[in-house]
Order: structure tokens, then sequence, then C-alpha cells
């Protein structure tokens, strides 16, 4: 497959995926509605119980975009299970296209929903209080660091997607992406947490990633560590995510065999 | 005569369980060739195969000339895929289907929409055009489905089960239109598991039970394999009916119906001096129909149930 054939064959299929997020009134409620909601919820519901040092805004911007990028991975791995049971599909593999085409349409779509989701919860955040404290650097930082990390998890989402071969089995499987988040220093700092809880806080991916933002917004992270080790985590963690969920998912696309007769 | 698909010994398991056993099938070009069978028997297995989706585990075969394992690519440029159901987006409109497919085919820009517009005026879509696919009725989906895959007329086209859940005149209109296609040249594969449908669309019919060709021929051909007309006479009344079926070689007599059977050559003479007899012996028929066995009756005989022709017959009804 030529390099221009693969680069247009894409560009038609995220224009397709596109279009299906913007017509699945679920996908659209996930993106624009639910991070909304949320920082609504966690500000002025539970934020007043909060004793994070500091207004509970400023602390919870970072946990509010990745659980909303949890919530966007259910939507992009439901939508590539929903296509992998699509005759659609075996069309498509059966025409002179590269498959990677297919799957980088639903990664673009993926991408753009849960820009559009982060975007939405910083304008959010900024709404009910959250004060940055950085400089152009540590946003474009920032900004490095979220794209990263929803590559990564839209990459998981979509071998998650078709792994499960069905949309319910997808939808199920990605709850954990929005339960993880919670046992993390997203919402509250870890030393409140019993040992366990706080080990497990302590050494899982989350952590780095929502300790990166906070430390480039506010200048400093809420466990002490340093900004610069949290990040190094942080970048190896999607970087390591983000290779073996894309050979994953690129292998599974090949492969994946329906056995009707 | 040179072939479309030329594919011999295609084996494939899944699990441990044989779908294909040995296949061996040649489409010649510019014909239809229908793989009937019923649930189960490897159809779309070996459909699938043929469209590089599946590898085989044994055996060889060519497409448009291209050898499906050392150049799927080739294959790919020369087919075109419709699914069991119809391969199309649902969530897009119908001119949003042709379009993406008329770019993944490379056309020239300028060139997409007019070859869109065009195709949705060919298959009776026009109306249709703006509406998501979601909202079509299932004849229209398939009429889509064909129509996407003319976007570059194809070598080989598949149709798999192409009028699984079409109501009747849906049907019809499918088959017209798959008639065109064959008349401007497309070589056709077809799926199914209704008689009717191969009867009236294919050129050969292979028919495959528990993943091996259990039989092939054209139609007539697979019909005349399984012997003669039959003449079925029914009776006004009871005292005929018994008279008759009583006197009469017959192959099959119903008392509820009051209808005797017997075997004929289906010739106007014998059908008629057979007629003239009963006259004579007082015992007129009401009513005579002739019935040439039907592929239910080949295929039901071929596949693991033996019923007689004439049950055979009676359970197509």
């Amino acid at each position: 497959m030529s390099l221009p054939a693969t680069i247009s064959d894409s560009r038609v299929m995220v224009t397709r995926c596109v279009r299906r997020s913007r017509r699945d009134p679920e996908a659209f409620f996930t993106a624009l509605l639910l991070p909304i909601v949320l920082m609504l919820l966690f500000v002025y519901v539970f934020g007043g119980a909060m004793s994070t040092g500091g207004s509970y805004a400023n602390y919870v911007v970072p946990g509010l975009i990745v659980l909303c990028a949890g919530f966007g991975a259910g939507t992009t791995a439901v939508a590539v299970a929903t296509d992998m049971g699509n005759g659609i599909v075996d069309r498509f593999r059966s025409m002179p296209i590269s498959g990677s085409s297919v799957l980088a349409g639903h990664i673009a779509a993926s991408l753009l929903r849960n820009l559009i989701a982060t975007a939405l919860v910083i304008g959010a955040g900024i709404a009910v209080g959250w004060r940055p404290d950085a400089r152009a650097a540590s946003w474009a930082g920032a900004a490095g660091m979220i794209v990263l990390f929803i590559l990564a998890l839209s990459w998981l989402a979509a071998a998650v997607g078709l792994l499960t071969r069905s949309p319910e089995a997808a939808n199920a499987a990605t709850f954990v992406f929005m339960f993880i988040p919670y046992v993390s220093t997203a919402f509250v700092p870890a030393h409140t947490m019993p040992a366990v809880l706080r080990a497990f806080a302590a050494h899982q991916p989350f952590t780095p990633i929502v300790e990166t933002m906070r430390g480039l917004w506010m200048g400093h992270t809420s466990t002490g560590a340093s900004v610069g080790s949290q990040a190094l985590l942080a970048v190896a963690y999607c970087v390591g995510i983000l290779v073996v969920s894309a050979a994953a998912a690129s292998w599974l696309f090949r492969h994946r065999v329906s056995q009707s007769g | 005569m040179s072939y479309t698909v030329n594919a011999t010994g295609v084996c494939k398991s899944f699990g441990g369980q044989r779908v294909l056993d040995q296949v061996d099938l040649a489409v010649p070009a510019g014909s239809v060739l229908a793989l009937l069978g019923p649930n189960g028997a490897g159809k779309t297995t070996m459909v699938r195969i043929l469209a590089t989706l599946l590898r085989p585990d044994a055996g060889t075969a060519t497409v448009a000339g291209h050898d499906l394992l050392a150049d799927p690519v080739a294959v790919r440029q020369s087919i075109s895929l419709t699914g069991q159901y119809a391969a199309v987006d649902d969530m897009l409109t119908g001119q949003e289907n042709l379009e993406m497919m008329a770019q993944l085919r490379h056309l020239p820009r300028r060139d997409v929409r007019a070859r869109a517009s065009q195709l949705l005026a060919d298959f009776d879509l026009l109306d249709a055009r703006d509406r998501r696919v979601a909202t079509y009725s299932g004849g229209m989906k398939r009429r889509l489905d064909l129509a996407i895959s003319m976007v570059e007329q194809p070598d080989l086209l598949f149709l798999d089960e192409p009028s699984t859940g079409l109501d009747p005149r849906s049907r019809e209109q499918l088959w017209d239109t798959v008639r065109r296609l064959v008349d401007a040249g497309v070589t056709v594969l077809l799926t199914t598991q209704y008689l009717e449908e191969a009867d009236r669309l294919a050129d050969t019919v292979c028919l495959l039970d528990h993943g091996r060709i259990a039989a092939r021929g054209t139609p007539d051909e697979l019909k005349a394999s399984l012997g003669t007309d039959v003449i079925r006479l029914r009776f006004a009344d009871d005292a005929s009916y018994q008279r008759v079926a009583g006197a009469l070689a017959s192959t099959h007599t119903d008392a509820r119906l009051r209808t005797v059977e017997v075997a004929s050559d289906g010739s106007a003479a014998e059908v008629l001096s057979l007629l003239r007899s009963l006259e004579a012996a007082g015992t007129p028929a009401l009513q005579v129909s002739i019935l040439r066995p039907s592929l239910d009756a080949v295929f039901l005989s071929l596949t693991s149930m033996d019923l007689p022709a004439a049950d055979a017959e009676e359970m197509a009804r």
C-alpha cells in the first residue's frame, strides 16, 4: 500500500468515525455534558467535605480530566466493537485499503471527542474557581501529557473493543477505566487512604499522570514528588500502554475472524 | 473457458470442527454460481476465504487470475463483497456511503459526487439519498449494498445470502438488479439457502452439505437427476378417488386432498391419453397439474433427510 493511498484512506475513515460520533447521542453526552456535570458534582457536592489544602477546584481538575477520558475510552471501545460486528468492516477488509486506516479513523475520532471533553473540563474548572499558576511552557507540557495519555487510552480502548467482540462486553470491560482513577490521587490525596489502597494508588499509572498535570499547573504535586520524576514515569507508562495496545489492536484487527458458516 | 474463480481442495476447520472439506469450485467468467446449502454448511466460510478474509488450512485458489495467498491485494482489487447483512454504514446517509466508497476506490475527487449521484439514480435511491441508512427498508439497504459494489465494476461480486430478511417484492426487485449486473458482465458467486433463489439466478448450482459439495450442475440437471415429472390428478368425490387410487400405479396418494400422482414423461400425448382413459372409466379428473421435481426435492434428497420427491414437493409449499 503506497503512503499517499494510506493517508487518503485514513482521512476517509476519520471523516466516517467523526460523523458517526456526532450522530451517536451517547458519545455526544459523554463528550459534551459529562465534563460539566462531573465538575459541578465534584466541586459543589463533594468539594465542601474534601480537605486537600486549598480550594477543591484547584485540586480536582486533573482528576476529572482522567475520569472523563475513562468514560471516553468506554465510548471508543463500544464504537470499535460495534463496528467489528458490522458487515461494513468485512467489506473494508476485503478492499485494497490498509487495515490500519480503519483503526486510525476510530483513534482520531476518539482523540477529538476526548480533547473536546478535556477542554470543557478546563473551561468548567475555570468557571468554578480553578486558578492554575502556570506559564505557557507548563501549559504546553500539560497539553502534551493530555494528548499522549488520551492517545494511549484510545488505543487501549480500541484493543479492548476488538478483544471483547460485542458492544455490551466492551462496555462492561471499560468500567475499569472509570473506577481506577478513584484509587489514585485524582480526587483525594493518597495519604488519606488505608495502607493497601495507598500502595495501589502510589503504583498505578493514573497517579503520575494526574500528578504531572497538577504539578505543571499548580507548581507542586499532592504527593510531594518532583514534577520531573512524575512526568518521566507518566510518559513511560503512556508510551508503554500505547505501544502494546497499538500492536495488539493491529494484530487483533487483522486476525479477528467470525466463525459464521 | 476462462474461470473467475478456480479453487481446489479448500479445507478449513475451526477448533477441530471441519467446516470445509476438500471443496473444489470453478466459476466461469460471466456466469452466476450459487452455493446452496443449509445453515452451517460452510457457505459463508467459503466466501470469506475467497474474499481474502480467512486463510484456508489447505487448498489453492485463484480469483480473477490472481493467487489468493500470493497476491491478496490484487484479489481485493478485483472483488466486491456484500455481507450476510447489508455491508453498509447505517449511521451515514446513502450518499455519504457511496462517496466514502468512491473515495476508498480512489476515484478522482471531481468524479466522486457524480458517480454517487448516478448510482443513486441507477438503484432507485435518489429520494432517500440524504437519509441515514438506519431508516432504510431491507430492500433499500440491499440496493445500496449493490450500488456500493458497482462504484467500480468488480470482476467478481460476492452475494452472501442476499435476500435474507427481504419481503417477496423486494426479493424480486433484488433479483432483477442482480440480473442487470450479470448482463453488464459481472461474475457472481451467490450463497443462499433458498432453492428458488438459486433456481432463478444461477447458471450453476453447487450443493454444499457439511462442508462437502454434495452435487453440482445446472438447476435443470439437478432436477433431472431426480427422475421424472409427476402428473397430479385431483378428483371431485371420494368414490372416484378410491377407484382410481386402487387402479393406477400411483407414486403417491392423498385421501384428504383426493389426489393421485403418477410418474410421467411429461408429454402432452401421455397426459391426454391418461385423461381420456379416466373419462372412459367414468371417473374423470377434476383438476390436473404437472410437477417437475423442484430444487427443494434435490436439496432434501441429497442432504441428510431422505424424502420421496413428491413429499419433498409438498413440504416446499
